[in-house]
């Protein structure tokens, strides 16, 4: 079976540890991204299941044989990399068949399968070039290519779309995703674009300071965020984090000083087990309806900066106390800088994280 | 148009006339003709009847160019010194004698290369060595190996020759290759290591991760990518090793001994003086198997000596 584990996995150079007991587990045929801001460790990671790093503590588990002391070459998977790697002095077609002179595929079979995987990435027209002479968008194919012309235990991508345009990056998204999904592997991908990692996951696991903060469906890492770093980290606009001061909890409806407002909005029923104290709300800029008259469960901001962004419109709002909060509402609901808004957060996506971030959700 | 002109004649079809202009390409030509003109005045000699080499003025040219160069600035050329370069009378009215020059030829070409190629082999593995799996105090370890290149040859000779003489290197292939080698290591491993230096660990990695051994990646994906610096290596190798003299002079037996020093005793012997036209005649030669490397390797060579200063 074609499966990956992390068995509480660390990673240390000398005394700095980028990888903290790391668990995680990748089905037979799920695509899973580590996802996080640079230096969380996620490449690091990823280089060991690869085994290009060995690992300080824990094990590594690929296609059910622990592999800690194999080397890269013994572990049968496929690896495509942020800067493509491409041998420079191989013609494209001799870097996708490079791999299979090692599974000792016969000559014939050899060109079979380049031309195969060839055609399904349309570089037939290039594969006599030598990899400088090729386009980037064909480099990243190429680099693909090269991964699936054999039959590998995993597949592994570092950061696979970073280095091609915004449109070129939309397109190879797809492509990506479709030949992945023909070949039912496990499948890591690092990413620090989390809507490569929205668009392209089963799975996506949130990674932060060497630790893994969240692993959760690209869904769940948006709606219920486990605690306010994922929070902040997924979504367009920023999730907007308030300090808030909890006073009581009754009926659904939380009493609580938001930014010097008194506030009474509905929440989560688990937060009746805080104590009253310090918490932070979290509330998506698209979870407010801004109303004409203000209540107490209403925010009442100033709009500060007005940023149309096409079918929406995002609005830098700032509240008497001095808290920022962006709102985006649609385009046919015109705001003027310097008017007075009451955004009234949706009660259903009203996030509150506990003293120490962590999520409060029954 | 003058410039298509020119252009079908093979002239400006670099860009770099188009974008230095005419003017600052003549004042390269120039500077470069006048670097060139000692060698070429060598060749000429070469080429001059015995006599002519001293003349004050010196003539300057072997043809009149249509009548542009006045005739007493003309020799008649010739070739004999080069025959007397391998064959010649030794006394004023002797028969001519073999010089044992081919032999000569041969000794500097097969030591040159012999001593340039094996250093090149082992530097290039320590090179790698050095780059990729770096020992507690790599760069102590490159330090000292430079060392070795520091001192003046003067300086390390009188122990060499000792040396040599107790275990009965003197005078043999072996030890002046031996000799030469290690001269040429540390130059290699250095210029080496920084070809591998600029190499993306990447490929290597992706190698690896493809089904490769740690000799396979040496040997399929790391060498390949430094071929222009293994070309500048043994070029830069094989030039400064061809030219050497004093170890040459002093190590060198009679079966081995190099072009340079034969040179020199062919100048010093004969009690007639210094014999100018055969001296330029045998540099003439000597020139020759370098120039031909170079102008083999040139392509190669501006790649491995402008390696790493262009974005990858």
């Amino acid at each position: 079976m074609s499966t990956i584990e992390l068995r509480k996995v660390t990673k240390r150079f000398g005394s700095f540890t980028a990888v903290k007991n790391v668990d995680l587990s990748v089905a037979a045929g799920e695509v899973v991204c580590l996802l996080g801001p640079s230096g969380c460790g996620k490449t690091t990671t990823l280089r060991v299941i690869a085994g290009l790093e060995s690992v300080t503590d824990g094990e590594v588990v690929i296609a059910g044989k622990v592999m800690n002391n194999l080397p890269p070459e013994k572990r049968d998977i496929a690896m495509v990399f942020q800067f493509y790697a491409l041998y420079p002095s191989a013609s494209v077609g001799e870097n996708i068949a490079f791999p299979l002179y090692h599974d000792g595929i016969s000559g014939a079979e050899r060109t079979a399968r380049v031309n195969r995987v060839a055609a399904i990435l349309h570089l037939e027209h290039v594969l006599d070039r030598l990899p400088n002479q090729i386009s980037e968008g064909e480099k990243q194919r190429a680099a693909m290519a090269r991964a699936i012309v054999r039959d590998p235990n995993c597949f592994l991508f570092d950061e696979p779309l970073s280095r091609l345009d915004v449109e070129l990056r939309q397109s190879m998204r797809g492509q990506i995703k479709e030949v992945l999904q023909g070949l039912s592997k496990a499948t890591v991908i690092v990413t620090h674009d989390q809507l490569e990692a929205l668009t392209m996951a089963d799975r996506i696991a949130i990674m932060k300071d060497g630790l893994i903060e969240q692993v959760g469906s690209p869904h769940e890492v948006f709606a219920k965020p486990a605690n306010a770093f994922v929070a902040s980290f997924i979504g367009t606009p920023q999730m907007n984090l308030l300090e808030a001061d909890l006073k009581t909890f009754a009926d659904g409806t939380a009493e609580m000083t938001v930014a010097g407002i008194n506030l009474a909005i509905r929440t989560d029923a688990a937060v009746a087990r805080l104590q009253p104290g310090k918490v932070t709300i979290g509330v998506r800029p698209r979870a407010f309806t801004a109303t004409d008259t203000g209540d107490r469960g209403t925010i009442s901001a100033r709009a500060e900066l007005i940023e149309p962004m096409g079918a929406e419109t995002l609005i830098h709002a700032r509240t008497a106390a001095g808290a920022d909060i962006r709102v985006v509402v649609t385009r046919s609901q015109r705001v003027k800088v310097g008017e007075a808004l009451n955004l009234r957060p949706d009660p259903r996506q009203t996030h509150v994280f506990d003293g120490a971030g962590k999520a409060v959700r029954s | 148009m003058a410039e298509s002109i020119l252009g079908k004649l093979g002239f400006g079809r670099a860009s770099g006339v188009d974008k230095a202009g005419w003017g600052r390409t003549l004042a390269v030509a120039v500077v470069a003709f006048i670097y060139f003109l000692p060698v070429l005045f060598i060749i000429f000699t070469a080429f001059k009847p015995q006599g002519d080499a001293l003349l004050v003025p010196p003539t300057l040219s072997p043809t009149s160019l249509f009548g542009l160069i006045p005739d007493h600035f003309v020799f008649k050329p010739t070739l004999e010194n080069f025959g007397s370069v391998f064959s010649r009378s030794m006394t004023p009215d002797g028969a001519p004698e073999a010089t044992g020059f081919d032999r000569y030829f041969f000794n500097s070409i097969f030591i040159a290369s012999a001593s340039v190629l094996l250093a090149l082999v082992i530097g290039t593995l320590a090179a790698f060595g050095f780059s990729r799996y770096p020992l507690k105090g790599n760069d102590t370890y490159l330090f000292i190996i430079l060392t070795t290149r520091m001192l003046p040859a003067i300086v390390v000779i009188i122990p060499v020759i000792l040396m040599f003489r107790v275990v009965g290197l003197s005078g043999s292939y072996l030890g002046i290759i031996m000799l030469y080698t290690a001269f040429n290591l540390a130059f290699t491993i250095w210029m080496m290591k920084s070809f591998f230096d600029e190499l993306s660990p990447d490929v290597e990695d992706a190698a690896r991760i493809d089904g490769s051994s740690g000799m396979r990646v040496f040997f399929k994906i790391c060498l390949p990518q430094v071929i222009a610096g293994l070309a500048a290596t043994f070029v830069f190798g094989l030039i400064l090793t061809w030219n050497e003299f004093l170890f040459a002079l002093l190590l060198s037996g009679p079966d081995t001994r190099t072009v340079p020093v034969a040179m020199n005793q062919a100048v010093s012997s004969g009690g007639r003086g210094t014999d100018w036209t055969l001296l330029a005649a045998i540099e003439t030669l000597f020139l020759i198997p370098v120039f031909l490397v170079t102008f083999f390797l040139q392509n190669h060579l501006l790649r491995g000596v402008t390696f790493g200063t262009v974005k990858r």
